[in-house]
């Protein structure tokens, strides 16, 4: 090898180092931002009307009809469909056993445990916290975050807490939509496929499905909820560089997003299982 | 000259030699990461009075007016607005200052989520008691100060760039603030809107009292203005002064700046190839 190639191995390792200490410092700062901006929006929440700056009632409202009732169409779809689905692969997989008739456990506790959580946070982050990025990316890009501040009025508690507000309130209740319609969906196969009664299988469904199990997957909506907002937020924070940055941003918020769900969910899902 | 020029030539500026200072920078310097913009700025606005910030691009006027406004914290030096230094006050105090400021960016910065009236009337909502009636009565009467009356239901997209321009003065001034910062109020206008912007400051000065801090590089519209301005080149102030001692002024960059033209073009090119070959040793 060259001279020259012999120096560029060790400038090319001093700069993979160099990038990959600058990635991690970055998320290491992210993290410290979504914690911040937590405590601050819980700050607001608490504290704002006391303080004479209470958050914004209209504010927080249309963020939570855009956030839930404007999301219905597309999770009542996704929802209806998956049921489906989640009945066709189970009992063509009981089928083998010859527990047919067991598809509704399976059905039950999946749905209520973890697909209807699962799939409303990802239909959230694709639709809502990508949304909550491009809003906020180009509003600071556009200087309204800054005449914000200038008029002495907190970002946080004017953009963040409103949001965040709606999306813990309304995420769990966009997730108990789709488990119901879920198990509807599922319901309307079986009884179609097996000729059980959908009576009969509401009531499999009743005595199957625990408050527990209920809870379950309601603390993990609140907690993705969270998640998706923190991540949308500080993406949109981030943005840099015009049109071409919100972009950017959108789309990594959107992955982040999914990909902190998915392992949040993981992670909820081994814990709760321990104990 | 434009017709608002020779207006603004008519209206006798003001004596300030005696007015206090409203705004008073010492030995400011800001950095961008390692890179120094401004350094060891001194500067001071009177109570009343327009004051110019001028300059090319990246000669540091916008990192000045972000320190002035408190989005840029600096590295040194103090800023004193309204005798509080912005460099040492808390959060809660620099909120309780701000009230006292109005702001009209370079874009406007409007809400695209409210209508025209709804962004004006926020700093009301925000920090005052007022009903709605009485909030609505003041934005109105700011709007019709700034010429927009009848747009108040218009939402900012639906606006020109003079109306986003005239719709932001109108939020910045609705708190009747003691200092108004302007940044680049004539940049993307044509000739007649940006003298009429120019036009507005100067009513607005007169009609609330209000001290003026502008930043532009636009000269026509800076002279029609100014009371004094400030020259800015690559971090450092040239020289302040009230527009004819800018004027008259010999020193060579400033002539450059007024006369529009580019260090390249005044350099001799034995010059510029002795400097090549110093920077290549």
């Amino acid at each position: 090898m060259s001279e020259a190639g012999d120096r560029a191995i060790p400038t090319r390792i001093a700069e993979s180092l160099d990038r990959l200490g600058r990635a991690a410092v970055g998320g290491i700062a992210e993290i410290g931002l979504g914690a911040v901006l937590l405590y601050q929006s819980v700050y607001w929440i608490v504290l704002g009307r006391r303080r004479e700056q209470p958050v914004r009632i209209a504010a927080t409202f249309e963020r939570c009809m855009e956030v839930g009732i404007r999301a219905l169409p597309i999770v009542t779809m996704m929802s209806l469909t998956i049921g489906i689905m989640l009945a066709i692969q189970g009992i063509y997989t009981l089928r083998v056993f010859g527990a047919e008739e067991q598809v509704t456990i399976g059905v039950g506790i999946s749905v209520v445990r973890e697909f209807g959580p699962l799939i409303t946070g990802i239909l959230v982050a694709g639709r809502t916290g990508s949304s909550l990025a491009a809003r906020i990316g180009t509003m600071r890009i556009s200087q309204e975050v800054d005449a914000l501040e200038v008029m002495g009025i907190d970002p946080v508690r004017f953009l963040v807490a409103p949001a965040l507000i709606a999306m813990v309130v309304m995420v769990p209740l966009l997730a108990l939509w789709a488990d119901l319609l879920m198990l509807i969906g599922a319901g309307w196969y079986v009884s179609v496929d097996m000729g059980m009664s959908f009576a009969a299988y509401t009531q499999r469904i009743i005595d199957i499905v625990e408050v527990d199990d209920l809870m379950h997957g309601l603390y993990k909506s609140m907690l993705f909820s969270v998640l998706i907002t923190l991540v949308g937020v500080i993406n949109g924070a981030n943005v840099k560089g015009g049109a071409e940055g919100v972009g950017r941003m959108t789309t990594r918020s959107v992955v982040l997003s999914i990909s902190a769900i998915i392992v949040t969910d993981m992670i909820f899902a081994f814990i709760t299982t321990r104990s | 000259m434009s017709h608002a020029a020779e207006k603004r030539d008519d209206r006798p500026r003001p004596d300030l030699s005696g007015a206090p200072n409203v705004i008073e920078v010492k030995k400011l310097v800001t950095h961008y990461g390692t890179r120094k913009i401004l350094k060891d700025i001194d500067f001071s606005v009177r109570e009343g009075e327009i004051m110019v910030i001028m300059g090319g691009s990246g000669s540091g006027k916008s990192t000045l007016l972000n320190a002035l406004l408190g989005l840029l914290r600096p590295t040194r030096g103090s800023i004193q607005i309204l005798g509080e230094d912005l460099t040492r006050i808390s959060e809660v105090e620099k909120t309780l200052l701000r009230r006292k400021i109005g702001v009209a960016f370079q874009g406007g910065a409007l809400f695209g989520s409210l209508n025209v009236l709804e962004n004006i009337m926020l700093p009301l909502r925000e920090h005052t008691k007022l009903d709605v009636n009485t909030m609505r009565i003041m934005a109105r009467l700011k709007m019709q100060v700034v010429s927009l009356a009848g747009f108040e239901h218009l939402n900012p997209s639906e606006l020109s760039g003079g109306m986003i321009k005239r719709a932001a003065f109108a939020r910045a001034v609705v708190m009747d603030p003691r200092i108004l910062f302007c940044d680049e109020p004539s940049a993307g206008l044509d000739p007649i809107v940006a003298a009429a912007i120019d036009e507005l400051i100067l009513n607005l000065r007169d009609a609330m009292g209000m001290s003026v801090v502008v930043v532009t590089h636009e000269l026509e519209s800076a002279f029609r203005i100014a009371d004094r301005i400030c020259v800015l080149d690559k971090g450092d102030i040239l020289m302040t002064g009230t527009v004819d001692e800018i004027r008259s002024s010999k020193n060579e960059r400033i002539q450059n700046l007024l006369n529009r033209r580019t260090e390249t073009e005044t350099l001799d090119p034995e010059e510029y190839l002795r400097r090549l070959t110093a920077a290549n040793d």
